[in-house]
């Protein structure tokens, strides 16, 4: 078998070597805490200062001290979220989308079981926001908006930045939960008006297990975790400190990678996109695809379904994910490609490539040579799929007894 | 990624007898686009001998649907109509050497279909009776349908007997959560809450002139409690008066009652009868609140 080709870097990223060197010297040579007063420590919270720095960089924040270290994209989400509410009793409401993360979904839906409002703004076909929807909602019983920058599944972006001026100027805090966007599109928190934003390391080729949340200074918090004096009192337990470095180094490399992302990922991603399309009938990208992540491509195959064509790539060793309801054990396909109105037999058949700048133009070539094969293959497996296209009207020449 | 046996991939690598049948005098057309799966199967039956001479499938659905539609036709091939209407789900997944807990659906599927084809051979329609829910309990692949169902027809209010009757959640525990969670929503359909009739307390309503004595006082506690009860048994509730102490009423919920969301509600409408019986101002608070 030729060598594997990994394109579900929205899933999680190799750790770049790099870091992994960086990190290297703080498991059993700088292994001192931080907080200690010996010199074991103390080179140790230079190393984590160093870090901050690197990710202050990225984000374009305006203080080091605006960023804090915590364990994932999914403690800083819910941190921001709670912190709002808990800053803020009098207001009892939170505007999110039907498109999130389910780390802020899932924290939405228990909202509500406890009594918060939750307003989830709609998306159209291609996944875009109503924004006069939005700033119809905006009100002084809102606690927080929280937006995601980029969509994981389409890539999908997100006017973060208009939303957030328009959140401050009806007073109103504003969360982004930036992990699939941060090291792929520039960021500039000090120009703008976000005052909240997660980041997950692993997304950006750092390990598993760190993330940050930003928090803009002088902005009410309330921190999730308590018991120590770590980041400042606002997120308590000892610092993952080889991760701390390894996210540092992280964020360097994708500063100086900006560029090359936006550029060649993109031309690549371009490529394979147009590359399948012109090849496989029936089939279409999902998304805003004007105006999504330079590395996403997110394909809908009709009458087929996503877990089969995931088994047969991954046997020619393609990686790519899929937003089928067999993937993830559940009945109904993806929430995304619903809230689009993607038609259930086009849903189940979507498979999402996400590119980063390990991949190769050879990788490309391989992959658009090996999909059209295997999309043909199951739809001749397919009740839905006659010689050469779809049946007659698909859904009225196969009517299963129980719908 | 799925953890699906040697036999399973194999089937869906290279399925068997995949395609159209032109010759079928029996189809069977079942599953769901919108859950993902769906299954034609063709049979061709011996009319002499009810003999399936041959089967073939076409699949919308995952590697394990695919390979579950494979393994019911070679299952089935040869068998009489009468054999292959004694094919349970089990044994396709058997044949499979067993699939995920996820997965067993699949296998439903291809019993359905293999009982809608040979209806449709007989001239019959074929009613399917089952529906799913999403999976709970991932020990013994349990999903939400069952369990709300079994819920409800049992009046089951413990996550233990949900076990007991579905086992779900007897084992690794994890899905307790979600188990409550039905019960709650179950509960909450099924509670007709006696008492939370919203009539606004008369404001000014003079107290009774005749103050109560002490005795007096506690029987007529007793009394309207009592009166409340049979309507919260209804319901597989009940309620005990625990201490009086001055203005505050202690009391203790059991049965579907306790830990119900309806509780608050519950509580609230028996302390506006009692104060109306009481002509004064009481609070009726859980036990749980005593020595606050």
């Amino acid at each position: 078998m030729d060598a594997p080709i990994y394109l579900d870097n929205n899933a999680t990223t190799r750790c770049d070597p790099a870091v992994v060197t960086a990190m290297l010297p703080f498991f059993s040579e700088q292994f001192g805490n931080p907080s200690s007063m010996h010199s074991f420590g103390n080179k140790v919270g230079q190393a984590i200062k160093e870090a901050r720095a690197r990710v202050q960089d990225l984000l374009g924040a305006a203080h080091d001290s605006e960023i804090v270290f915590t364990s994932c994209g999914t403690e800083s989400d819910s941190t921001a979220i709670l912190s709002a509410l808990k800053a803020q009793p009098e207001r009892n409401q939170v505007i999110t989308t039907v498109v999130e993360h389910p780390a802020v979904l899932s924290l939405c839906d228990q909202l509500e079981k406890e009594g918060y409002a939750v307003h989830r703004l709609k998306v159209d076909k291609r996944g875009r926001l109503d924004l006069d929807e939005y700033k119809s909602l905006l009100s002084p019983r809102v606690a927080v908006v929280s937006v995601m920058w980029a969509n994981n599944e389409t890539g999908t972006l997100f006017p973060v930045e208009a939303m957030a001026e328009m959140a401050s100027a009806a007073g109103v805090m504003f969360h982004t939960d930036a992990v699939q966007a941060v090291g792929k599109v520039p960021i500039d928190l000090k120009n703008s008006k976000i005052d909240m934003l997660s980041v997950s390391g692993h997304k950006l080729h750092a390990p598993k297990g760190i993330g940050v949340l930003y928090l803009r200074r002088g902005l009410r918090f309330r921190p999730l975790l308590r018991g120590g004096h770590q980041e400042r009192g606002r997120r308590a337990g000892t610092e993952n400190t080889a991760s701390i470095v390894g996210l540092g180094k992280a964020a360097e490399l994708a500063m100086a990678h900006m560029a090359h992302e936006n550029t060649e990922v993109r031309r690549l991603r371009d490529k394979l996109e147009t590359g399948i399309l012109a090849q496989v009938s029936r089939a279409f990208a999902t998304g805003d695809t004007g105006n999504r992540l330079p590395n996403t491509s997110n394909i809908a195959f009709e009458f087929v379904e996503g877990e089969a064509i995931l088994l047969l790539l991954n046997r020619q060793g393609i990686a790519a994910s899929s937003g089928s309801a067999c993937t993830s054990g559940s009945l109904e396909p993806s929430h995304v490609m619903r809230a689009m109105g993607i038609p259930y037999t086009a849903a189940h058949g979507t498979i999402r490539f996400s590119l980063s700048r390990d991949n190769s133009e050879a990788e490309i070539d391989r992959v658009i040579a090996a999909v059209p094969p295997v999309i043909a293959q199951l739809r001749k497996l397919s009740p839905y799929w006659g010689d050469d296209g779809p049946v007659e009207e698909p859904t009225k020449a196969f009517a299963p007894s129980y719908a | 990624m799925w953890d699906y046996s040697e036999k399973v991939r194999e089937h869906f690598f290279n399925p068997r007898n995949s395609g159209v049948l032109e010759e079928a005098n029996g189809i069977g057309d079942v599953g769901s686009i919108s859950c993902g799966d769906a299954l034609r199967l063709m049979l061709r039956v011996d009319p002499g001998s009810e003999r399936i001479v041959d089967a073939r499938f076409q699949t919308f659905g995952c590697g394990s649907a695919i390979a579950s539609s494979s393994a019911l036709t070679e299952i089935v091939k040869g068998m009489t109509l009468e054999e292959a209407l004694k094919v349970s789900n089990q044994d396709i997944a058997d044949y499979l050497d067993g699939l995920p807990p996820e997965k067993m659906h699949c296998s439903v599927m291809g019993r359905e279909a293999l009982h809608a084809a040979v209806a449709n051979y007989r001239g019959e329609e074929w009613q399917d009776d089952h529906e799913e829910g999403a999976l709970v309990c991932k020990c013994f692949a349990v999903d939400s349908a069952l369990i709300e169902e079994t819920v409800r027809a049992n009046g089951l209010s413990t996550v233990e007997q949900v076990t007991n009757y579905t086992k779900a959640g007897g084992s690794c525990a994890t899905c307790h959560e979600a188990i409550e969670e039905i019960l709650t929503r179950v509960a909450a359909e099924r509670c007709t809450a006696p008492v939370v009739e919203d009539r606004p307390v008369p404001a000014a309503k003079p107290a009774p002139t005749a103050r109560l004595t002490n005795f007096q006082r506690m029987r007529r506690i007793e009394e309207v409690v009592e009166s409340i009860r049979p309507m919260l048994q209804r319901d597989h509730g009940d309620i005990e008066i625990v201490e009086v102490d001055g203005r505050n009423i202690y009391v203790k919920l059991h049965g579907a009652c306790h830990g119900c969301m309806m509780e608050h509600a519950t509580l609230s409408g028996i302390q506006s009868k009692l104060a109306e019986a009481l002509g004064e101002m009481v609070r009726v608070l859980p036990v749980a609140a005593m020595g606050h």
